[in-house]
């Protein structure tokens, strides 16, 4: 079919319907400041030119050879049936269809994705996904206030900044008000969310409370009390949760939670730069017309044959207009086929090395630095694959080591200002006894 | 069949006033309308109705569509046998598939509202 843009005299019969004089004038609401004053862009080049220039700009990147960065974010093994799978003509789309119950495929690979996230989190229904862990957070949120019909949201300060921050944004609409609970973050304090905080903040007036397992500091969270501490106001508990640690962690819906969140880069999607992640959201069968985004159901067809539906739309933006539970109306499909393909490539055996390997190196690597004298433990409580070590003068030594290739994780002073002098650090199945090493090496040399 | 005791709204909703409270539903035309129901979200005990604002949701397999209060209140009861039978809103709409109890706010409202034959005129086109 030919493409036919609008023609001058086409605009011109356009802007006077809408009663403008130029185009310009529909971004008058746009302050002049932050508009684009030209589009110049450089002349066209032929593909070896285009070619040439971005292996020129790709030579800028700067590739860490050594990385303790996690965060969020983690740097883990890919195997190559996930890519095997994803990069399938059948499978190459971001979206759900828009004709889905002829996309058979693509609907039963959505279901098995929820299937694994339910087996995962100990969840009656889990969405078909959402943008990333921290809008997921924030749609769960949003859910248990619907639930509850109460406007407050509790939050722990050992959330994710990052998360938390997405949680303000998408409360800010709708008028919630979101109360931080703080962690214990003193010297030598446990690094966790205190049951007595959560318990001092919380009243009936709450529609729920948000904790992280492990917690952003890699710490373990005393969840089931959390949970109970939410329960006992009315109040639903969010467990926002890394996937990985779910092999040796207690599943959330073991411990009370009733809406998990959670990034699922871990799975089987490479780190880039931010994104495309994708989001995860389970809860209990009860609250699903509550549930934010898209869901695939199993049914059967008229001849009796299984089949796949996009179920229980009526929640949805199209049909519900503005009462839906959510304007999310899509979900990261292919990034959600990423984890399927990774889940079931490596197994509930595979997953537990994952998470047993990053574990015994992070122990290795807070052993290894603290026996050089270059660190000590910021807290006392029990950890994960990520730990937060007091380094003297963290933000300096950080920014040598990074010049030299080497990211010694995270300085926290800029996102916790009493945590100065203090690095988080994840280690993963990738972290080599090598790497520790060269940590140690480039550590002692700024002493 | 549009029972003759009751009050209704141009919204389609019923009231039976009995002393200071009016019990509410959707009317047999309205099931109809929406075809099989399969879910209803219902007010909470002790909720404030404000007359012709919404206050719950039924969802059909066609469709969503708001319950709008046809009178003033304060829920006092709610028809718990439609959280686990919402096709009694199809089967029995004046009778087992009533919503909620509401003490009337205005016990003169309902007055306002259409008899049986203003209700049958309305749908009739």
């Amino acid at each position: 079919m030919a493409y036919s843009p609008h023609t001058p005299a086409d605009r011109e019969r356009m802007l006077a319907a809408v009663g403008v004089t130029s185009v310009d004038d529909l971004f008058a609401d746009i302050p002049a400041g932050v508009r684009a004053s030209s589009f110049s862009v450089p002349p066209p080049l032929s593909e070896q030119e285009v070619r040439a220039e971005l292996s020129r700009l790709a030579g800028r990147n700067r590739i860490a050879e050594v990385s303790f960065l996690g965060a969020g974010a983690y740097r883990h093994l890919v195997p190559s049936v996930v890519g095997e799978v994803i990069g399938r003509s059948e499978f190459s789309t971001a979206y759900t269809p828009y004709q889905p119950e002829v996309s058979q495929g693509t609907l039963q690979s959505i279901y098995e994705f929820q299937s694994l996230i339910c087996e995962l989190t100990g969840m009656e229904v889990a969405t078909a996904s959402h943008y990333d862990g921290a809008t997921a957070t924030a749609e769960a949120a949003l859910m248990a206030c619907r639930l509850t019909r109460r406007h407050r949201v509790a939050v722990s300060t050992a959330v994710n900044p990052q998360v938390r921050r997405v949680l303000a944004t998408y409360c800010s609409g709708p008028g919630i008000e979101v109360v931080e609970v703080p962690a214990d973050l003193a010297v030598g304090g446990s690094g966790l969310t205190p049951v007595e905080a959560a318990e001092r903040v919380l009243d009936d007036g709450f529609a729920c409370l948000v904790a992280q397992q492990p917690n952003f500091f890699g710490g373990i969270e005393p969840m089931g009390e959390l949970a109970d501490a939410s329960h006992a106001v009315g109040a639903q508990f969010v467990a926002v949760v890394e996937p990985t640690s779910l092999a040796l962690l207690a599943a959330p819906g073991t411990y009370g939670a009733d809406i998990v969140a959670a990034e699922g880069q871990p799975l089987g999607i490479p780190l880039s730069f931010g994104g495309p992640y994708v989001g995860l959201m389970a809860a209990r069968m009860e609250s699903v017309r509550q549930m934010p985004g898209r869901l695939v159901g199993a049914t059967r067809d008229a001849q009796g044959r299984r089949g796949y539906v996009l179920t229980l739309q009526a929640r949805e933006q199209h049909i519900r207009r503005e009462k839906a539970a959510s304007n999310i109306c899509t979900n990261q499909a292919l990034c959600a086929l990423a984890a399927t393909a990774y889940l079931t490539s490596v197994g509930p055996a595979g997953l537990a090395e994952v998470a047993d390997l990053s574990i015994t190196q992070a122990r290795h690597l807070a052993t290894a630095l603290e026996t050089a004298g270059l660190a000590e433990r910021r807290f006392s409580g029990p950890y994960f694959a990520e730990v937060a070590l007091r380094v003297p003068d963290a933000v300096r030594r950080h920014a040598a080591l990074a010049a030299g290739g080497t990211v010694a994780g995270l300085p926290l002073e800029s996102e916790y200002p009493e945590l100065h002098d203090t690095l988080l650090l994840a280690a993963t199945e990738l972290t080599t006894d090598a790497d520790i090493a060269a940590l140690v090496a480039a550590l002692e040399g700024t002493r | 069949m549009m029972p003759d005791d009751l009050r209704y709204s141009r919204e389609h909703e019923w009231v039976r006033v009995e002393g200071p409270i009016a019990t509410i539903g959707i009317t047999g035309f309205a099931a109809d309308e929406l075809g099989d129901i399969v879910y209803v979200e219902l007010p909470e005990v002790g909720s404030q109705l404000k007359q012709f604002a919404g206050f719950g949701v039924v969802e059909s397999v066609k469709a969503v569509s708001d319950l709008y209060a046809p009178i003033s209140g304060t829920v006092t009861e709610v028809n718990d046998a439609l959280r686990s039978g919402p096709e009694l809103l199809n089967t029995d709409p004046f009778g087992a598939g009533w919503i909620a109890r509401v003490e009337l706010a205005d016990p003169t409202e309902p007055e306002g509202l259409l008899d049986a034959a203003a209700y049958a005129e309305l749908t009739a086109g």
